[in-house]
């Protein structure tokens, strides 16, 4: 099949990375494309608990690399959707287990039978950063209105670049319009004047993300959420539709109406 | 912090602190090593012709994929 081997990273820490992992991976899902979400955070495991499968796992991406078990093994289904796996990442070894060369070979077996491998990258830019990024195709880096984010995104992309990772995307996590029309949060423009790269989406910071994260059900399931619209819509401009930028500001009574009505 | 104060808005500072955070990160130049440059810049550059070092402009700019210094050295008119 080979497909994709995306990376979902963002130098920072606390951004978003794996709640965006979690819900685009099942949006995708929901398309009916075939997805392998990878936690790539040794040590320090949390896309199975954002899923809710923490219950599940038997093997993880340690126990796969040193054979001790076999890839398809180790591999988690979603209890929601049969398109969607994930290879867990171990929670008591450190981000040494697993070598660059080990990770590459890891996902080009894995794209042979999907359309996507998600790679949910570890915060900072040492090893686990490298190994997230050794066999990606492409790159999704995530960052919030904030100065030090932005900061840090800007440094992600020289180094995807430097390794050969050429035009990642950006996705703008978690901005707030009543914000931004006050002047006080730095508004997408000028995110994307400064990144000097191409806008995958914007997700406006929405408390049902908490609410979501707490049941271990990604929003992309829940309808008529903004968060969850702006998930969907990166899902379908990743696999090559042209969708608009949704509007980020509060929907109003009637707006919201038309939508349950699916008119919206 | 007021809704009017229209030059002083937060997000307007966040940007400019970013901007000029950013140029030293990316050529990994600190300003002090910047100030440094140009100094030595306009030293051999006296050597041979008669620069106006008041106007002296220096900075960092990024133009698509390359990042350039971009500076400018006025002369003095002699004629």
């Amino acid at each position: 099949m080979a497909g994709k081997v995306i990376v979902i990273t963002s130098g920072k820490g606390g951004v978003g990375k794996t709640t965006a992992t979690a819900n685009i991976g099942t949006a995708l899902a929901e398309i009916g494309k075939k997805v392998c979400l990878i936690d790539a955070d040794i040590g320090l495991r949390n896309l199975d608990v954002v899923l809710g499968l923490e219950n599940r796992i038997v093997y993880d991406i340690v126990d796969v690399v040193e054979g001790n078990c076999r890839l398809e093994q180790a591999l988690i289904k979603d209890k929601r959707n049969n398109n969607l796996v994930l290879l867990p990442a171990a929670q008591t070894r450190d981000k040494t287990a697993v070598s660059p060369e080990q990770m590459k070979e890891l996902t080009n077996d894995l794209k042979e039978d999907m359309d996507y491998v998600l790679v949910d990258s570890p915060a900072g830019i040492e090893q686990g950063f490298q190994n997230s990024i050794a066999g990606a195709d492409d790159a999704i880096i995530l960052t919030t209105p904030e100065v030090s984010a932005v900061r840090d995104a800007d440094r992600i992309i020289g180094l995807l670049e430097a390794e050969g990772v050429n035009d990642p995307e950006v996705i703008i996590n978690r901005i707030r319009m009543d914000m931004v029309d006050r002047g006080d949060m730095m508004n997408i423009e000028d995110m994307i004047e400064i990144l000097a790269i191409n806008l995958l989406g914007v997700v406006p910071d929405d408390e049902s993300i908490v609410v979501s994260t707490n049941r271990g059900e990604p929003i992309v399931l829940s309808d008529g959420v903004k968060a969850s619209q702006a998930f969907n819509n990166i899902a379908h401009r990743i696999t090559g539709k042209d969708i608009p930028i949704m509007d980020l500001r509060k929907d109003s009574v009637m707006t919201k109406l038309k939508k349950i009505f699916g008119l919206g | 912090m007021g809704i009017k104060e229209e030059e002083n808005k937060s997000k307007d500072i966040a940007k400019e602190r970013l901007q000029f955070v950013l140029v030293h990160d990316r050529i990994n130049l600190s300003p002090e090593e910047m100030k440094n440059l140009r100094a030595e810049m306009l030293e051999v550059l006296k050597k041979y012709v008669d620069v106006d070092d008041q106007n002296v402009k220096m900075e960092l700019d990024k133009k698509e994929d390359i990042m350039a210094l971009v500076a400018n050295f006025p002369i003095n008119n002699s004629s």
